[in-house]
């Protein structure tokens, strides 16, 4: 494989290995690897083995290659070398959150006891298990000040379902088939996705100029056939729903329930509880908030947190302490215990090896510490919003302090620049882009979230970097529609992957 | 604290630069009566690391670990043996705590890798195309039996009475609101699966029908007689895996017929974790089906220099883009856990996950023989990869909680798994894997015999 490339960068011959001192190229496992060799110790098979397959051996070549360790380990560290991640830096991902992941959580989750321990663990044997999902239950009720919550959601997403079937279920106890759920323009698009996956129909309200909901609008739309209004607190404007408690008191007159989408509550914690809003359920995306890994994409949790008029609807299974100081799991084996739970929604009790990361951070933090979390995430933001709005277009710049996250826009590009060129002059720059493109309410929309694990120091570097990419952005400079220069790969054509989907290896013709 | 690095000099020279006097300058939109200004109540302060790792120990040294045990509990999470360097891999930063690859000149890594689990997951399963991975095998369930609903435009999933009940659970959570018709079964204690009641419940309506393999008993179905059933009525066959291992040992469910394959990935790398996070693994046996499968893809492209690169694709089927219109609300993949299931597999590879899948069920046959010469137990398979059924002729939630009395995990009890179900009662269902010793099998032997006598 070549790995030089002809713009004069990296000037030279291609060399034998295709790579070039640290700038690494890695072929692919399948082109590597070896059909009859393996990593692993473990003993051959003896031919006269017992055999109860019931005759379904496999009998063809799977396809698959193996590695020795030491190839092992190269490939993937390789690998690894041509990933961005929060611990080589800034990595400014609005409505993401990206924050330090403290090691202490790492060496928790591996704790044997958690980590070796099967799900359907006779309970005598799991209990200390079953407190931590406990414990962690009682710290985000009262956080957010709401009496119920459900651990078993997988993901924010996941969360999401969990809370608008706890609705729905909640409606239907009542006989009450409403049919609509409200999603404000500026939702992510998990929000109306979870909605139409929970059986119901979808309506947009719009945003005010000042980018929150718009009140009057939503009001005039509440009625009998209004399930709920999905809405998030902080909002993807980055700004904060001063209107909420009003939007919730009149969406409980009209019969409805509020659903917060809460993967901002990184901005409140600590300093705003949801449940003195008005909010009948809010999922918190564990990762964002309480700083689990995100592993390039998952896992996350959604953790959902519920009114009094809708705990008693929340998914099996669930832990309860009994009077006595033991934990128990109310699972299916228990109907008697169950009430009105909406069913279940995952295997097992949720993603364990998160609440054991996020309890450690919340045990770290205290509850002085997490109050400064907010505040420091705020502060962040708001000095980055205030440290380019003079250069950027910021639409919301007016509407009073953002949150955790600051907005901007592409206004003022010349020759055809885009957000998408300023983002990937910042990787030249040693970033990781911001959020680009969302909300879709915003032209040329870019998030940015500093969260509060940077120091001043680095935010002023980000700043100075972002301002000359905007600036260049603003000149109309040519070369950032080719950016980026010095990542293991240019730009990457996504219109030929989507056209021609090539989803898997397959061995090259050998003619 | 020792994760905010503000001093308070930057947060009063932050705070200038701002404009604001103080810090409830900028929560001047929360309403005064919904602020907290004091203290958080019940809450405790921050801690040391030393302190909070203590106080984490003593939480974790109340539950018995698997390896301090003979241990054979399975039923949809297995136990096996994860190389070190798996974790060390995905503790590797650069993989640890990265997004989601919507950058992709700089997510290479965690995009070539996802490229090549997806061919990892295609080879075995026997399909052409599997996704990025999804939340966990019993979700991934629902999603393939919602796929069907839009491949086939039928709403009623004919689900196997042997497909583990949490699957079948979650199925009729999800379906009841939308409107989904979901026709199960219990499963029926004999020595091989039933497919004449399974096939006979397939009518016009049918989208899909959903078998595990191996089963909830670990007894292995005829997929190919399922297949060919479901193909006459027009539905689609979903084979569900939740022991991936098996697929060592025994035919992929594509070769067999399957349209859809999905399954638990936990079993290769990840660990039990008490029941979380997993690896939902998907894959469809036709590539022409791939736009109306749900979660991430990673494709091959090329970037402005013609080298070979991968980008995530296809994403016009997801919430970010369709918003309700989307095959599916899912957002989060199960990306590090889809790294370990593919850095275990590539140490295993072919040879390896082969004599893997020969060990498992080397020492599954070695527990069958030695639980059938207790008096009282019954095996009941007469097939399984690395799990059967035994009948205790009493009830055997009991048995096991008398067994982890004594330091012994004995399997998962059907009564844990169907408690409405009285017939299943005095089930067992046990597992073994390559961890399993000698001395263990003989150690369940012993107490099974000193607990029925």
């Amino acid at each position: 494989m070549a790995a030089t490339s002809e713009d004069g960068l990296h000037n030279g011959p291609a060399t034998t290995t295709g790579n070039r001192a640290l700038m690494l190229e890695e072929p692919l496992l399948f082109e590597i690897g070896h059909a009859d060799e393996t990593g692993v110790d473990l003993p051959e098979p003896a031919a006269d083995a017992a055999n109860r397959l019931g005759g379904f051996d496999r009998d063809t070549s799977i396809g698959l290659k193996g590695l020795h360790e030491p190839e092992a380990v190269r490939h993937y560290t390789r690998l690894s070398r041509q990933n961005y991640g929060i611990d080589l830096g800034l990595f400014p991902l609005g409505s993401c959150t990206m924050k330090h992941n403290p090691r202490l959580n790492e060496k928790v989750a591996r704790m044997p006891g958690f980590a070796d321990l099967h799900p359907m663990a006779p309970q005598s044997t799991a209990q200390g298990a079953l407190q931590v999902i406990h414990e962690l239950g009682e710290w985000l009720k009262t956080l957010t000040g709401m009496p119920g919550v459900a651990m078993s959601p997988k993901a924010g997403a996941h969360g999401e379902l969990c809370g608008i079937l706890a609705i729905r279920a909640a409606l239907e106890a009542r006989g009450d088939a409403r049919k609509v759920v409200l999603c404000p323009e500026s939702a992510h698009g998990t929000n109306p996705a979870t909605a139409a996956f929970a059986g119901y129909e979808v309506e947009d309200i719009p945003a005010t100029d000042e980018g929150r909901v718009d009140f009057e609008a939503l009001k005039a739309r509440l009625g009998p056939d209004i399930a709920a209004v999905m809405i998030t607190n902080p909002n993807t404007c980055g700004l904060f729903e001063r209107d909420f408690k009003k939007i919730a008191d009149a969406v409980h007159e009209a019969g409805g329930f509020v659903y917060c989408d809460g993967a901002n509550f990184n901005a409140i914690v600590g300093r705003v509880r949801p449940g003195d809003l008005g909010v009948d359920a809010m999922h918190i995306n564990l990762h964002k908030t309480f700083s689990t890994p995100h592993g390039g994409g998952g896992p996350g949790s959604g953790p959902v947190v519920f009114s009094d008029a809708l705990a008693p609807f929340a998914p099996l299974p669930f832990v309860k302490q009994e009077d006595d100081g033991t934990y128990y799991l109310v699972e299916e084996e228990s109907r008697e215990h169950r009430g009105p739970s909406f069913g279940r929604m995952t295997a097992f009790h949720g993603q364990m090896g998160m609440f054991t990361r996020a309890l450690t951070y919340m045990l770290s933090h205290g509850a002085d510490g997490l109050k400064q979390v907010s505040e420091d995430a705020v502060l962040n933001a708001n000095y980055v919003l205030r440290s380019l709005e003079d250069l950027l277009h910021a639409p919301y710049a007016d509407s009073g302090p953002c949150m955790h996250e600051a907005l901007f826009g592409d206004a003022g590009f010349e020759n055809g620049l885009s957000t998408l060129d300023l983002a990937k002059g910042l990787i030249d720059e040693g970033y990781h882009p911001m959020t680009v493109y969302f909300p879709l309410v915003v032209h040329g929309a870019m998030l940015v979230e500093p969260t509060e694990t940077e120091s001043k120091a680095a935010l002023d570097q980000f700043i100075t970097a972002f301002r000359s990419v905007a600036e260049r952005a603003k000149a109309g400079d040519e070369g950032l529609k080719q950016a980026p220069y010095y990542a293991p790969r240019r730009r990457l054509d996504e219109t030929l992957a989507a056209r021609k989907p090539v989803l898997a290896w397959t061995e090259p013709d050998r003619d | 604290m020792r994760y905010l690095p503000l001093t308070d000099t930057d947060r009063g020279d932050m705070l200038a630069k701002i404009g604001a006097s103080s810090i409830d300058d900028l929560f001047v939109d929360v309403p005064q009566e919904a602020r907290l200004d004091g203290p958080i109540h019940g809450l405790p302060m921050h801690a040391s690391e030393m302190a909070v790792e203590a106080h984490m120990r003593r939480r974790s040294k109340k539950n018995l670990a698997a390896a301090d045990a003979p241990f054979f509990l399975g039923a949809g999470a297995y136990r096996h043996h994860v190389p070190a360097s798996v974790d060390h891999i995905i503790q590797r930063g650069e993989f640890l705590t990265a997004y989601t690859p919507y950058q992709p000149e700089i997510a290479q890594g965690t995009l070539q890798m996802l490229f090549e689990f997806q061919t990892q997951v295609a080879r075995l399963y026997g399909c052409e195309v599997a996704n990025a991975s999804m939340y966990d095998g019993s979700t991934a369930c629902w999603e393939a039996i919602l796929m069907a609903g839009r491949v086939k435009k039928r709403n009623k999933a004919v689900l196997s009475g042997a497909l583990h009940p949490h699957y079948t659970e979650v199925a009729k959570t999800m379906a009841k609101f939308i409107g989904y018709e979901i026709a199960d079964a219990q499963p029926s204690i004999q020595p091989q699966p039933d497919n004449s009641g399974l096939i006979a419940r397939i009518d016009d309506e049918t989208s899909c029908v959903v078998v595990q393999y191996p089963d909830i008993l670990g007894r292995i179905p005829d997929l190919a007689e399922i297949a060919e059933a479901a193909h006459a009525k027009g539905a689609l066959l979903i084979a569900v895996n939740t022991e991936p291992v098996a697929l060592g040992a025994i035919k992929s469910p594509g070769e067999l017929g399957a349209d859809i394959v999905v399954g638990e990935g936990q079993s290769i790398g990840v660990g039990l974790q008490f029941g979380g996070p997993y690896l939902g693994l998907f894959a469809v046996r036709d590539k022409k089906l791939v736009r109306q499968m749900p979660g991430r893809l990673c494709g091959e492209t090329v970037d402005a220099e013609g080298k070979r690169g991968f980008v995530l694709t296809l994403s016009t089927r997801e919430q970010h883009i369709r918003r309700e219109k989307a095959t599916s609300n899912i957002c989060t993949n199960s990306g590090l856990c889809a790294l370990a299931f593919s850095v275990h597999m590539s140490l295993l590879g072919e040879k390896g996950l082969r004599q893997l899948a020969a060990e498992n069920h080397r020492l599954a046959c070695l527990t069958a023989d030695r639980l059938a010469q207790v008096p009282g137990v019954t095996v009941l398979n007469d097939n399984f990869f690395n799990e059967f059924a035994v009948t205790l002729g009493q009830d055997a939630r009991q048995v096991v909680r008398d067994l982890a009395a004594k330091g012994v995990l004995a399997g998962v009890s059907l009564g844990r798994l169907y408690p409405d179900v009285d017939s299943l009662s005095d089930a067992l269902v046990v597992a073994t894997t390559e961890t399993t010793s000698e001395e263990d099998i003989e150690a369940l032997g012993a107490a099974l015999e000193e607990a029925l006598s």
